[in-house]
């Protein structure tokens, strides 16, 4: 009933439909068909009050008089089959790997970049590469402890991915929120499918960090350094640091003696031996980054220099993950493994380089243009929306700065049944797992599906506006 | 992580239980001066309920006159005021969300609830006929709050450090209250020992929830020694001076031991002083000196023990970064 409109919804175009098209929702098409909308209606509302009530709330800068928000959640699930997951897992891991392997090779002996792979500009000029990670040895060459990677679906319904988020990745909290959600609001959705469980992200989190502590660190305190309750994110760092059961501490409570790095606590210090950072590198320590960081801890770099503490995610992973980055991908992933891309790149058009530049230029109201070191979704322009003062005006910037644009065609997300203003219509989705990895990598079977909730909309960000939905991966 | 607590937590647990106590005893003064007070001259004083919270000025800067209106407007709904409910509820969630690592989701669920309430309130629900239910609501809240703690807050360091939170301020909360309504009612210390109008130091225990309590120890008459004396030094009261720093004095020792922290000496002093003083004086001896002077002397002992907590716990002596209100001192 819920999907009959639905399914002959013209908006729902040439669309992949993560619901209709895939065979995976076929158990949840039939239990919803089941529901009434107003009885979907009725438990969205009261999921939706829950969340008010639990303060899952995120901020959203551009919107003073709203401090918190709820990130909007979408009752109707988005399913994916376990043939799926495995390319996801597999494909994902793969990256991580290649990754973690391109870091350590970028602070060591940069063969990547005598061997040609990449240009040494690239990599030397970026803004986010850290000089003083150089001949730094790592546990286990970790670099990128938690990885985020944003992978969509195209109108074939093949899996791609569109960015790796190698720094401080966000919004784990809320696959593991939604699924409990879901649990409370639609026990009888969930009766008789078997659902890879979510909720051993934080035991698996809390082993990987005590697996790049110092060697000597025998029994390894974990802290989770969040910049404080007002940050966007901090119901999730919250969350995580109960999940893992480690304290939760801002700079303020940290302090570096004789290069190491101590908490202060009611019956003194206390040695800390690894950190889960949620606070970028620039803010990490004033001694080293930006002096003007109340957020950081003098000494910090000190300390880890010494081999004394370990950090998660490492300093300097920004230079691996951003847009400019991306496009060398497949490379990346030849060179060091010798083999093809299991998640596939979007084709992608350096601006930095002359013909990527003058294709992009050519095809503007074709393409998506994206400045390289932009996250969230902001300064993206999209060619076939954009109005004629946009184009011009992108293009102004392109000339102006090629080398901090990349664009790629248009790809057209999937879509999904979600529910606005009582109604059941198709929104575009992205999708973004979450990889963890101490000495080698997991994938939690699940992940952050976010929603566009506006029609047509294809910036999923929330603070853009997107909502989320739970993610089940099937047995 | 269990056997250890952040210096920055533990300032916020107290700060936390300092907050709700606040709040729920100004919903009691508000309460009782709205409902029983009326009866007295034909009308009602709002006057000394700023001048116990020495908000004089504050309350100037918005008002003229102290009017039930704008006296309860100024310490309900008044979000730039802050000593007003709202804003000690602001306050308290403020803590309770940089605890949340600590905190039960139950505590923080009802705190979070309570803030959205009351941020909710419009000048029509201060209307004559809808405060006392109102009051009602947020005591209960507050009280809703202390059972939710008591039924789901690990015990360790943390909640030692709530608990004596708690305590400290339910005993300067108490104080304040004796301070201002003795002199309110009684100004010529040449009345005292007295026979009074029952009505009106009806309202004083009802302020602290006592009547019923002195009752039972006072069956009939009701002298203000006798209602100064319950406040003061009763030893089974859950609002009495004396039984609150007792229980800071425990908490506090067996904290020390328990977890072996050298901080607090100072406090500890100070709480094991006053308990010591609390149960030798009589009523009639601190009439002798002076009620004001004693209850200056013990509020400003209680700060002192604050002071040194804060020095020897949380490394500083400054008002609380945690706290956006300092409280009224």
């Amino acid at each position: 009933m819920i999907l009959d409109r639905y399914a002959t919804d013209p908006a729902l175009g040439d669309f992949y439909c993560e619901m209709l098209n895939d065979p995976a929702g076929a158990p949840v098409r039939a239990r919803l068909a089941a529901l009434s909308i107003e009885a979907l209606h009725g438990r969205a509302a009261a999921a939706e009050a829950e969340l008010y009530n639990l303060g899952i709330t995120f901020t959203v800068y551009s919107d003073k008089d709203a401090i918190d928000r709820i990130l909007p959640f979408d009752v109707i699930p988005r399913v994916l089959s376990a043939a799926d997951w495995r390319q996801i897992e597999t494909g994902v891991i793969q990256r991580v790997r290649a990754l973690n392997l391109l870091l350590a090779d970028l602070y060591h002996e940069r063969k990547i970049l005598r061997d040609g792979v990449l240009p040494a500009d690239l990599v030397l000029g970026h803004a986010q590469f850290r000089p003083i990670m150089q001949d730094l040895d790592l546990p286990h060459g970790t670099y990128v402890t938690v990885c985020g990677t944003d992978i969509i679906r195209d109108d074939a319904g093949g899996f791609l991915v569109l960015e790796d988020n190698a720094r401080t990745p966000s919004g784990v909290s809320y696959v593991i929120e939604n699924r409990h959600m879901m649990q409370r609001a639609f026990p009888d959705l969930l009766r008789g499918i078997a659902l890879r469980p979510v909720d051993h992200y934080g035991p698996q989190l809390r082993a990987a960090l005590r697996e790049i502590a110092p060697p000597e660190a025998l029994d390894p305190s974990v802290v989770l350094l969040s910049p404080g309750s007002y940050n966007s994110a901090f119901f999730e760092h919250v969350f995580l640091a109960r999940e893992m059961g480690v304290p939760l501490v801002e700079g303020r409570d940290l302090t570096v003696e004789n290069d190491r790095v101590f908490m202060r606590t009611t019956g003194g210090l206390a040695r800390v031996d690894v950190i889960y950072r949620r606070i970028n590198d620039e803010f990490l320590d004033p001694e080293v980054f930006r002096a003007d960081s109340a957020l950081g801890v003098p000494g910090l770099m000190r300390a880890y220099r010494a081999g004394n503490v370990g950090l998660a995610n490492a300093v300097g992973t920004g230079v691996a993950d951003d847009k400019a980055m991306y496009a060398y991908m497949p490379r990346i992933i030849r060179y060091y493994l010798g083999q093809d891309q299991i998640l596939p790149n979007v084709e992608t058009h350096l601006c930095r380089e002359a013909e990527g530049l003058a294709y992009t230029l050519d095809h503007l109201a074709e393409l998506v243009v994206k400045p390289v070191g932009e996250a969230g979704g902001y300064g993206i322009t999209i060619g076939p929306r954009a109005s004629r003062a946009e184009l011009a005006a992108c293009r102004a910037q392109l000339l102006a700065d090629p080398a901090n644009y990349i664009s790629q065609p248009c790809i057209s997300l999937s879509v999904a049944p979600t529910l606005v203003d009582g109604e059941v219509v198709p929104r575009h989705v992205d999708f973004r797992p979450f990889a963890v990895t101490g000495a080698k990598t997991w994938v939690l079977p699940g992940g952050l599906t976010r929603v566009a909730l506006r029609q047509g909309s294809l910036i999923v960000n929330s603070s853009q506006g997107g909502g989320s939905k739970d993610t089940w991966v099937l047995e | 992580m269990s056997d250890i607590l952040l210096a920055r937590y533990a300032d916020a647990l107290i700060w936390l239980a300092r907050y709700v106590e606040r709040v729920e005893n100004l919903a009691r003064i508000l309460d009782v001066n709205e409902t029983f007070a009326r009866n007295t001259e034909g009308g009602q004083d709002w006057a000394p309920i700023v001048q116990l919270h020495s908000d004089e000025a504050a309350f100037a800067a918005r008002h003229r006159e102290a009017t039930a209106e704008t006296v309860l407007a100024f310490y309900v709904t008044d979000a730039t005021n802050p000593s007003s409910i709202v804003s000690a509820v602001r306050a308290a969630r403020e803590n309770a969300r940089m605890l949340r690592p600590l905190i039960s989701t139950e505590m923080w669920v009802q705190l979070n609830m309570f803030h959205n309430r009351l941020s909710a309130l419009s000048a029509a629900d201060l209307a004559p006929g809808r405060l006392s239910p109102l009051f009602s609501e947020i005591k209960l809240a507050c009280q809703t709050h202390t059972g939710i703690t008591e039924g789901t807050f690990y015990r360790d360091q943390a909640w030692f450090f709530y608990q004596l939170g708690r305590y400290l301020e339910r005993a300067d909360q108490t104080t304040r209250l004796l301070d201002m309504k003795y002199h309110v009612l009684l100004p010529d210390p040449r009345d005292l020992g007295s026979p009074v109008d029952a009505g009106q130091w009806n309202v004083l225990l009802r302020s602290a929830a006592g009547y019923h309590a002195f009752r039972r120890i006072h069956a009939t008459g009701m002298t203000p020694a006798q209602v100064a004396g319950f406040l003061l030094l009763n030893r089974r009261f859950p609002r009495s001076v004396y039984l609150c720093v007792r229980e800071a004095e425990m908490l506090l020792s067996e904290l020390r031991a328990r977890y072996g922290l050298r901080g607090g000496t100072g406090a500890a002093e100070q709480l094991d002083g006053l308990r010591g003083l609390l149960s030798a004086v009589t009523i009639d001896e601190i009439l002798v000196r002076g009620l004001h002077e004693f209850l200056d002397m013990i509020q400003l002992r209680l700060n002192l023990a604050a002071e040194d907590l804060a020095v020897g716990f949380f490394g500083y002596s400054a008002a609380s970064p945690s706290a956006p209100s300092v409280p009224a001192q």
